[in-house]
């Protein structure tokens, strides 16, 4: 039997004075597929989408998104590094975002595809449940992820994020 | 550099030509969960995989999917089929492009039917979660994954697609 190979890489919880982005560097080459696990919440007043930059690269992503509110369900596609929707300070108080994204094969020599999926869960009537495709037309293997709330907002403190690498054998 | 233990590669193909299928065989019940990971490209069309679990061929397999393309949401059902989907037309032809993440749980339990939950993703065509159901109380001790549920010699996934099959222990 293989061994176990969940590895954790690296985790970030932010302070007390937020933080513009979280920045997992010098990732290595050595796993098959990579996750994030993330519990976000913004200094935002509204639900801002959040941003990904992938080894400083915010160009060529593009990306399809099927989410829920709570009333009605949409589709949308794009060509930008939105992720998904966060928790604002709109939101109920101590309320974060579920995230996970999934990178396959992310030192593969093809562009990367991967996933997010994520919950904006709020004591109201609208939360957001979202699932996104995306691409990043890179072939380069990645070496690192940035994530920004968007905007010019600051991820709130208690916010956590977890990078861990998988391999297949 | 911490490390945890809970995904285990059971086995994992990467396609050295194109073929329609994979089978995974001689699984071990000594997991609580299973999980599929396929990150293909194929040679023309758009599809997804679907799964026979066991050699069982009959009409005892059904699901429902949410599905998003871009510009509208929509869900579909099926029933009495005689295979369960794990993604549904999101293939392309460009190689890496699309992603399945599927969850088999309590696949090992001889007491209950058995429910698959995945993900597919292609930033190109569409994003989409499945619920299917295996009704049969069997372990799950093997696993036909074929492209477009046709289980024959087409359509065909791109040599240098990834299948990996992991198990997660409860504790």
């Amino acid at each position: 039997m293989a061994n176990p190979t969940l590895f954790q890489l690296a985790t970030t919880t932010v302070g007390s004075g937020g933080a513009s982005s979280v920045t997992f560097s010098s990732i290595p080459a050595t796993y098959t597929d990579l996750v994030v696990k993330a519990s976000i919440r913004t200094d935002s007043a509204s639900n801002l989408t959040g941003l990904i930059t992938l080894n400083g690269s915010s160009s060529s992503f593009s990306f399809r998104q099927l989410e829920g509110n709570g009333a009605s369900v949409a589709s949308y596609n794009g060509t930008t590094n939105a992720t998904n929707t966060e928790n604002g300070t709109g939101t109920t108080a101590s309320t974060f975002s579920s995230f996970e994204f999934y990178f396959p094969n992310y030192t593969s020599a093809n562009n990367k595809s991967f996933s997010i999926d994520s919950v904006t869960e709020n004591n109201a009537t609208t939360a957001y449940a979202d699932l996104t495709a995306n691409l990043w037309s890179n072939t380069a293997a990645i070496t690192s992820i940035a994530l920004a709330p968007g905007s010019t907002a600051n991820f709130a403190q208690y916010s956590t994020f977890y990078l861990y690498g998988i391999k297949n054998s | 550099m911490a490390s945890g233990a809970t995904y285990t590669p059971i086995a994992t193909t990467t396609l050295g030509s194109a073929a329609n299928s994979v089978t995974f065989s001689s699984i071990p019940s000594t997991y609580q969960d299973l999980v599929l990971v396929i990150n293909y490209g194929q040679t023309s069309g758009a599809n997804g995989f679907s799964v026979q679990f066991n050699g069982d061929t009959g009409t005892n397999y059904s699901g429902t999917t949410i599905n998003g393309n871009g510009s509208s949401a929509s869900s579909s059902r099926y029933t009495s089929a005689n295979c369960v989907d794990i993604a549904e037309n999101l293939g392309s032809t460009t190689l890496g492009a699309s992603t399945i993440i599927a969850h088999f749980m309590n696949y090992a339990n001889t007491s209950t039917y058995k429910t698959v939950l995945s993900r597919g993703g292609n930033a190109a065509t569409v994003t989409q979660a499945l619920v299917g159901l295996w009704r049969n109380t069997s372990a799950i001790n093997q696993m036909i994954i074929s492209l477009g549920g046709a289980f024959t010699s087409t359509p065909t996934a791109l040599a240098g697609s990834t299948f990996t099959l992991y198990g997660i222990a409860s504790a």
